[in-house]
């Protein structure tokens, strides 16, 4: 049915019968609709639409005829060519959408191959766990306060009430450094950032210092050489034990969760007076059942730091007058937090270096 | 300090029905924090009861073994009131005897359950129990005989042992001295726990008034020993044994029973909170002085130690030279042994901090050091001694000498201060004058006045020395779990510092290009540096050393990251991850050697010359960063090949941190260790070295356990961050066509691509808008020794179309400029 007509003699058409342009159109619409693919498609047109094809030839033979029957012939031609053009264009379309499909067919791949080409980066826990905490108390007004780990012996020791004879010296094995004459300690504490702050600040002082800190302890799975603190100071007139505990009831909340509190108990520390111990409320048990609570084992609370009234004899020896201000602090340790925070027994994983234990945490803790 | 439940109520009474826990928690509250609460006979369950031997068969075994089958009266206890069959291995009882007697379903230390058995062919229904089967010591020697007044069988027999006696142990606060006796203890439980009454100061009673007939004693050093109280017992009989409360009692409280002598004054000083001496009196010669020690002088203490001495310490001696290192430990010479019949009995009061500093200068902890260092109540020596006198002669069987020898006065108490609002300024509760003088006498301060309060402390509390010491008192009875919960209000802060806000920013940043953050240790021994093949004028090598590291191999605080970072990389090979990239940042130590840091007053605040020198004697302490990439940078798989970590990782991962900064890192070649001395780049933002990385030397990387061609970075944080780019300003774009020139320059190998792309962009002038290197080659067809670049250059004018040529010309003037510059040849 489609293919070249071949044997046809233009001389001898009659373009003006209705019957033999209806048979064009028929043949060029049923072509059409034949046609498989897009290349089929493209041959149709050229034979049923091309300028040698029965319709066109048609056409041409129009200006032949008397200008009588002319008009009829036009017309009739005319549609029979415009339905073919119409036929062909709808037809293109539907061959291109199935085309396209099949292509997109083919194109399948397995999806659920591994994609990971290069590896995960990720930021350590302890650093990510500060900066999560300096976070929360920025959110509050404070800024973050910043010393060296290398520490002078008096702001480590002397500056914060602990004098060269204080018993609570041995209370924190210190590493010294030589020669001994020049007075400098790897810092215990991140406390004489606090001694600091209020040396280079006025008050009203809101800060909190992270860091790293040293004891001699030796390494095992509760103790290290190195590990981190947070401490926490408010000078400003007018400051109560009741603003520290207002302070570390919020801190409390916000980093284990809605509701969770915390405990003073008398304790002694020689920079702040009266000082406490802090409890923070066991957020696994919430202090209900706890006996088989392996969290706070068993205890409801948890041990999570020391606190206290910043000692007037601190406030002195860093120049702040204590008849005007006072003061309170607070410390506590960053990794401790982190171990009881995120179920961790043994700390050393913090600090062996070992990928798999960072790049569990990702960028965000 | 451990103490038995027992004795804390011998001192004070607490209302009927009150539990070891609610004394607890109250005392915890309070400041003194339960640490246990222990009984010794916690480990055992079931019937544990007094039988009375009615028969015993000895019964010689094949093993040459003798065995005792009893019949032995446990009443009613077994259920069925017939004598119980046991077989016993001891012998040290008879038929008659009282012994304790453990029945089936019962349960010793250490899990050991009791059942009837067969043995030595007799059904054996339980045990005769030695202490140590009991848990209460290392007595073995054979079973235990109850006194025959010990009760009747059948009887629990803890009560008798007093295995249900419950100690308590608590975690005493270095200031809270008088809490490490009972006494101490005691008092608390007054002022804590609601309802107690009666305390009964053990401290408090008649004593005999001093005389000359007394032992002479002669004080040299007053401010050393301002009171020194002598007392003798004589015709004491060596044998006693301590009785057995006493041993019990020593025991829970965590002291080894010695003996009766020894037992005494260790018991005062649990009870009083004193530490006593006694010397063997028939040893003594002469006069006892108390003075500092000279130069060079030496000493044998107790333990065997030879001493010397120096003149900080305080001793006592006779006319035989040093007999004590006062208040610290006795000497050799004098020691009571199982022969003395004559005690002369010490209750002395020393000053704390030559305590302390003898006995950090001497590395001794005894009890009666650790509370001479922290303070004891100089006004009980004499109470003390007669107590230990009288203790002496109602269980050693002596008699008491006339004689009493008092040196000295205790000081005075000082009267401090204390705004009677003080407390309630503090705290934050609306805590009245009046409260906090009830509290403040509660714990044993006078007080007297209104509005501004004058408080003398109790002479048991030398830590109270200031109004503000007072203040934690009142507070802490009032209670500290009455502390409201108020949130200042801080002004506007001013959140991150921008370095605090980039340093967050470069961790992110190497996350992001698939590096791990690890924390290492700062320390680092001399090993670790040649590990790195640092030359030996390496400034690297100037390390701050440590007085007392944790280990020699480490004895330093480390100048450089990658030490600590190798290693860790090379424990992660080790591990069996093979492909790892880490990163870490932190301070390195870099010694100034401008010291020393100056001891400043702390009565003012210091100057700021006197700041500037505590800061001057400092290293310096800057912040690196430190990177380490081995095995593959990009996995292989179904995508393709791995790509295995290169030299340039190293430098790209240090451009990545630069651009987050806002900055651009050149890089030129440099020799430096650990580094392969060809692929280390010199890092540096405008002109200024900021770090290097590269590929690791391989003697370096076989050091440290790493493959060849790891690679490496180091760079100085806060240089990049104090010049990081703060307020960037916004680029223009040309929307005119760009014109693509490419070239390929051919040059010496030696030449740095660095530089022919810097004569380039020279050369091409502004209409130059991007260069690009797409192609290094090496090989014949551009001749031994050379390489050939090959560049994308792309122009555009910002405000019109370039003309026909334009570019050309641009690119042509690009390449004299390289080929003036570099030598290069433009490849045809
Ligand atoms: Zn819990």
């Amino acid at each position: 049915m489609s293919g070249p007509n071949t044997d046809y003699d233009p001389v001898e058409v009659t373009p003006l019968k209705a019957d033999q342009v209806e048979a064009m159109r028929e043949a060029a619409l049923a072509a059409i609709a034949d046609a498989a693919d897009l290349d089929a498609l493209k041959q149709v047109r050229i034979d049923h639409a091309g300028d040698r094809s029965p319709l066109a030839l048609a056409n041409r033979e129009i200006g032949a005829l008397p200008p009588q029957a002319r008009k009829e012939a036009g017309q009739r031609v005319g549609q029979a060519r415009g339905a073919v053009n119409q036929a062909l264009a709808a037809r293109q379309t539907v061959l291109e959408a199935e085309h396209e499909e099949r292509m997109l067919a083919e194109e399948t791949v397995d999806v659920s191959l591994p994609t990971t080409r290069r590896r995960r980066g990720g930021r350590h826990p302890l650093t990510l766990q500060s900066e999560l905490i300096a976070d929360l108390f920025v959110a509050m007004g404070y800024e973050v306060a910043e010393g060296p780990v290398v520490e002078a012996e008096w702001l480590n020791f002397d500056a914060l009430n602990l004098g060269p004879d204080h018993p609570a010296r041995t209370m924190q094995d210190t590493f010294w450094t030589e020669p001994a004459e020049d007075h400098v300690v790897l810092r215990t504490q991140t406390s004489p950032v606090q001694a600091r702050t209020m040396l280079t600040r006025t008050p009203p002082i809101y800060v909190v210092c992270p860091g790293r800190v040293f004891r001699t302890d030796e390494y095992d799975a509760t103790h290290s050489p190195m590990f981190h603190q947070v401490e926490g100071l408010v000078v400003d007139e007018g400051i109560t034990m009741a603003h520290l505990k207002g302070t570390l009831d919020h801190f409390a909340s916000q980093l284990f969760g809605d509701g969770i509190t915390t405990r003073f108990r008398p304790s002694y520390f020689p920079f702040t007076e009266p000082s406490a111990e802090v409890d923070v409320r066991c957020f696994v048990c919430r202090g209900v059942d706890s006996a088989s609570c392996r969290t706070c084992r068993g205890e409801g609370w948890i041990e999570w730091g020391g606190c206290g009234v910043v000692n007037p004899r601190v406030l002195v020896a860093c120049g702040v007058d204590p008849e005007v201000y006072s003061g309170f602090a607070f410390g506590m340790g960053i990794d401790r937090s982190f171990m009881f925070r995120h179920d961790l027994e043994d700390l050393r994983p913090l600090f062996e270096g070992d990928v798999r234990f960072s790049s569990a945490f990702g960028t965000e803790i | 300090m451990k103490a038995p439940l027992s004795w804390i109520l011998d001192l004070v009474d607490v209302p009927d029905g009150t539990t070891t826990e609610e004394i607890t928690d109250r005392l915890t509250l309070t400041g003194l924090k339960l640490e246990a609460i222990v009984s010794p006979g916690r480990d055992i369950t079931g019937p544990l009861v007094i039988g009375r031997v009615l028969t015993k068969e000895p019964e010689p075994q094949k093993n040459g073994k003798t065995i005792n089958w009893c019949t032995v009266d446990v009443g009613d206890a077994n259920g069925t009131g017939e004598p119980q069959g046991i077989v016993c291995g001891a012998h040290n009882f008879e038929p008659g005897d009282l012994v304790v007697t453990v029945l089936p379903g019962g349960v010793l230390p250490g899990g050991f359950e009791i059942g009837a058995r067969k043995t030595y062919g007799h059904l054996s229904a339980g045990m005769i129990c030695s202490a140590r089967e009991l848990g209460l010591g290392d007595d073995h020697d054979g079973i235990i005989v109850l006194p025959p007044d010990a009760g009747e069988p059948g009887q629990d027999v803890r009560p008798v042992l007093g295995l249900d006696e419950e100690t308590i142990e608590f975690e005493v606060n270095p200031d809270r001295a008088y809490a490490l006796s009972l006494r101490g203890i005691a008092r608390e439980v007054l002022v804590s726990v609601e309802g107690a009454s009666g305390f009964r100061d053990p401290a408090l009673r008649d004593t005999p008034a001093a005389n000359d007939e007394g032992h002479p004693v002669v004080v040299e050093d007053a401010e050393g020993c301002p009171v020194f109280v002598a007392r003798r017992v004589d015709g004491f009989d060596p044998a006693a044994p301590t009785p057995d409360f006493m041993v019990r009692r020593i025991t829970a409280a965590g002291m080894r029973p010695i003996s009766l002598a020894v037992d005494v004054t260790n018991y005062v000083m649990l009870e009083t909170g004193r530490p006593i001496h006694g010397y063997d009196a028939d040893k003594l010669q002469g006069a006892i002085v108390v003075r500092r020690a000279r130069e060079r002088e030496k000493l044998t203490t107790l333990d065997g130690t030879a001493r010397i001495l120096d003149p900080g310490d305080l001793v006592v001696t006779d006319d035989s030279g040093i007999i004590g290192l006062g208040g610290v430990m006795g000497g050799e010479t004098t020691e009571i042994s199982d022969s003395t019949t004559s005690i002369l009995v010490e209750a002395a009061h020393w000053d704390a901090v030559s305590m302390f500093r003898t006995g950090r200068r001497h590395r001794i902890t005894s009890e009666a050091g650790k509370r001479n260092e922290r303070g004891v109540d100089p006004t009980i020596c004499e109470a003390a001694a007669d107590r230990v006198v009288e203790l002496l002669v109602e269980h050693g069987g002596g008699t008491a000498h006339p004689g009493v020898t008092v040196v000295g006065s205790p000081p005075e108490m000082p009267v401090v201060a204390v705004a009677g609002d003080l407390a309630a300024r503090v705290s934050g509760m609306p805590i009245t004058e009046e409260q906090s003088v009830e509290c403040l006498r509660a714990v044993g301060c006078e007080v007297t006045g209104s509005g501004t309060l004058s408080v003398t402390p109790p002479p048991w509390r030398p830590d109270l020395t200031d109004a503000q010491d007072f203040s934690e008192e009142v507070v802490r009875l009032v209670g500290y779990d009455k502390v409201p919960s108020v949130l200042p209000t801080p002004p506007s802060g001013r959140g991150l510092t921008r370095p605090q806000q980039l340093r967050r920013w470069v961790g992110r940043t190497l996350a992001g290009e698939g590096y791990v953050e690890v924390v290492s240790f700062p320390f680092v021994g001399e090993a670790d540096l040649d590990a790195l093949g640092l030359a030996a004028d390496d400034p690297r090598r100037d390390l701050l050393r440590l007085s007392n590291p944790l280990s020699a191999e480490a004895g330093f605080m480390t100048s450089t990251l990658l030490p600590g970072l190798l290693r860790a990389a090379g424990k992660n090979v080790g591990h069996g991850t093979t492909d790892v990239a880490i990163f870490e940042t932190g301070t390195v130590t870099l010694p100034r050697h401008a010291g020393p840091a100056p001891i400043l007053p702390v009565d003012r605040r210091p100057t700021e010359a006197e700041l500037e020198a505590l800061d001057a004697a400092l290293p310096a302490q800057p912040l690196h960063l430190a990177l380490v990439g081995t095995g593959d940078a990009v996995s292989g798989g179904w995508w393709g090949e791995a790509r295995p970590f290169s030299w340039a990782d190293a430098v790209e991962a240090v451009r990545a941190v630069a651009a987050a900064l806002g900055l651009e890192v050149s890089a030129s070649a440099v020799e430096l260790a650990p580094w392969h001395p060809g692929r280390c780049a010199e890092l540096s933002v405008d002109g200024e070295v900021v770090g290097h990385a590269g590929e690791v030397h391989p003697k370096v990387c076989q050091a440290f356990g790493l493959p060849k061609r790891t690679v490496a970075a180091e760079v100085d944080l806060d240089l990049l961050i104090a010049r990081a780019v703060h307020l960037r300003t916004a680029p223009t774009f040309s929307s005119f066509p760009v014109a693509k020139e490419d070239v390929a320059l051919v040059v010496d190998a030696s030449v740095p691509a660095a530089d022919v792309e810097a004569a380039l962009r020279e050369g091409a002038g502004e209409l130059l808008e991007s260069i690009r290197l797409f192609d290094v080659y090496t090989g014949d067809q551009v001749g031994e020794g050379k390489k050939s670049l090959a560049y994308a250059l792309r122009f555009r004018a910002p405000d019109r179309t370039l003309k026909e040529g334009e570019a050309a010309a641009a690119r042509d003037a690009a390449v004299a400029l390289a080929a003036q510059r570099t030598g290069a040849v433009q490849r045809a």
